[in-house]
């Protein structure tokens, strides 16, 4: 009678968790797999499609944009991650060490940018930046800066950099949410053993918090991975799409994005993307390991 | 008692700079959007001006940007309740009802989280096409899986939510009471998980406002353009008319601002409960 009714109500398992499953196989499996086949196949968006092999995989590995579109994604995301990460263990150091008055509200601030259309953001830091009259060359003039007014998006360097910058400013108090929410998880009585044996704030943070929120840094990193090996939406606006200056900024996506939705090579343009998946994979495996190695070491 | 001084000092001071280089991008924009494009090219402007019914005419003139702010409420409101209901019903399978794969499939749920939402949208361009999405603002309303954005993480969190928050004894006796399962999701369930709910119902809004590259892809009928598009569009409508894309830039996210100035709280508690996990 009992295990009648379990099987009677496993159905309703079933059947709750179906919308899922069917939005996941026809929107988020198949175009995934429909990507993947379409790496193979020769299309214009109008003619259908022919087969080409492997073809323009064999153009993606000896395509020199490609792989500078590659390194600029890499450097981009280094650039903002490193200070990112160091900003948001600096932050959550002080916001648990300290009673800082106004945490709450410092927090919230600081995770602000987080949450404004990036396309609105890259607009933004264009209409700042650029040309001689621009806002920031008015502010370098008026305080009689060196060589200003400066001609910013010509500078290769600095767009990418001011990129970096952009996406930091995003993410930093986002990051700084999370590392906290690894740290109010540790054991207290962690915290007042290392007190009591004398051991200071840095030392406490050093040997204590750090090890334990690893595994949160290691979750901040992989998706920050993922995120940052896709980003788009700043250097689009910001560069009108084109990722100039020297294409400094042209990101794996929106190369992807040109050749497939600007010259209408949608196969080329889905191979691109086969390999943004590779690399991402790639990348986050690897530094699972890495993390996970170091922990090892460190363990006691 | 100096030295404790010092340290406060210092920590504070850090703190503050934060906060300023978090806000300036803020509030030059208004600066900006209330000051004449003449202004602002010609002198430096720290205060805010009285140009902004000015800016918010010549805006209009070219462009009508409620027709785009619109477009993206209504996508994301459909989205944002649709994966809100839909995410809590499978959380609710997975959390409260025994069947055979279950550890597999909640798997596929978590690893459909990793996939790389750039990968499908050639795909779901093409896939598109086919069935009639291209230039259709349904496309956006789906459940779980818009182009460009994905909601999946609502139901981890709920279900988290549901295992320990429901208790079972509560569902038995509604079960005792005669209530079918569906109702029990519909008149106990939800209603006690609303709080969770709400939360992620404000992560997927906004995601859904702000994200770019979907409508990017399938929409070309400017009637449809939603925000993003507008806004990446606007620097080759005005050219030098500054003061009309300051504004553009300020109408863009002041949605979001209002929205996170009434529910910073919740926001903040959703990530940190999300990260626990």
């Amino acid at each position: 009678m009992k295990k009648k009714s379990i099987n009677d109500r496993s159905r309703y398992g079933y059947l709750f968790i179906l919308p899922f499953f069917i939005s996941f196989v026809f929107l988020g499996l198949y175009p995934v797999l429909f990507t993947f086949s379409l790496s193979l196949q020769k299309w214009d968006g109008l003619a259908p499609e022919s087969f080409v092999g492997l073809a323009n995989f064999k153009r993606l590995l000896s395509d020199k944009i490609f792989f500078l579109s590659l390194w600029n994604t890499l450097r981009i995301w280094i650039i903002s991650y490193i200070p990112q990460i160091l900003a948001a263990l600096l932050l959550s150091a002080i916001f648990t060490m300290y009673s800082v008055k106004g945490m709450k509200a410092f927090r919230a601030i600081y995770y602000l940018p987080n949450l404004i259309t990036a396309a609105s953001v890259g607009l933004l830091f264009n209409l700042l930046f650029n040309g001689n009259k621009s806002v920031v060359n008015n502010i370098l003039q008026a305080l009689q800066a060196e060589g200003a007014p400066f001609d910013f998006f010509n500078d290769p360097v600095f767009t990418s950099n001011l990129t970096s910058y952009i996406q930091w400013w995003m993410w930093f108090g986002y990051t700084t949410i999370l590392v906290m929410a690894g740290i109010t998880t540790i054991d207290r009585n962690l915290f007042d053993a290392a007190q009591i044996d004398g051991a200071g704030k840095g030392q406490t943070y050093r040997r204590i918090t750090l090890p334990l929120i690893k595994p949160t840094i290691v979750y901040i990193t992989i998706t920050s991975i993922i995120g940052g090996m896709q980003l788009f939406d700043v250097p689009s606006t910001m560069s009108d799409g084109t990722g100039e200056p020297d294409k400094a900024i042209l990101t794996v996506s929106m190369y992807l994005y040109n050749q497939g939705f600007k010259n209408h090579n949608y196969g080329y343009s889905a191979a691109i993307s086969v390999g943004l998946f590779v690399v991402i994979g790639l990348m986050s495996i690897l530094s699972l390991k890495a993390m996970k190695g170091k922990g090892g070491n460190n363990g006691d | 008692m100096i030295k404790k001084g010092m340290i406060n000092a210092v920590i504070y001071g850090f703190l503050l700079l934060l906060v300023i280089i978090t806000l300036v991008p803020f509030y030059l924009v208004t600066v900006n959007a209330t000051h004449s494009s003449f202004e602002i090219v010609t002198q430096l402007n720290l205060l805010p001006g009285n140009y902004l019914v000015e800016n918010y005419e010549k805006l209009q003139q070219y462009v009508n940007i409620w027709s785009g702010f619109f477009n993206s409420l209504l996508v994301s409101v459909v989205f944002t309740l649709v994966s809100g209901y839909f995410g809590a019903l499978v959380a609710f399978g997975f959390a409260k009802y025994e069947f055979k794969g279950k550890a597999f499939l909640f798997f596929v749920v978590l690893a459909s989280m990793m996939i790389p939402g750039q990968v499908s949208i050639i795909g779901f361009y093409r896939l598109g096409l086919k069935i009639g999405l291209v230039n259709n603002l349904i496309a956006f309303m789906f459940p779980f899986f818009a182009p460009g954005v994905t909601s999946v993480s609502t139901i981890f969190f709920l279900r988290g939510m549901i295992s320990q928050g429901v208790s079972g004894s509560l569902l038995e006796a509604a079960r005792m009471e005669g209530c079918a399962e569906f109702g029990i999701f519909n008149k106990i369930v939800l209603p006690c998980i609303m709080p969770g709910v709400a939360t992620m119902c404000i992560f997927n809004f906004v995601n859904s406002w702000n994200n770019y590259i979907g409508p990017l892809i399938m929409i070309t009928d400017t009637k449809k353009y939603t925000m993003p598009i507008l806004i990446s569009l606007v620097k080759g409508i005005y050219l030098t008319n500054y003061g009309a894309m300051y504004l553009a830039v300020g109408i863009s996210i002041l949605a979001v601002v209002v929205v996170y100035l009434f529910c910073s709280k919740y926001i903040i508690d959703g990530l940190t409960m999300g990260a626990e996990k």
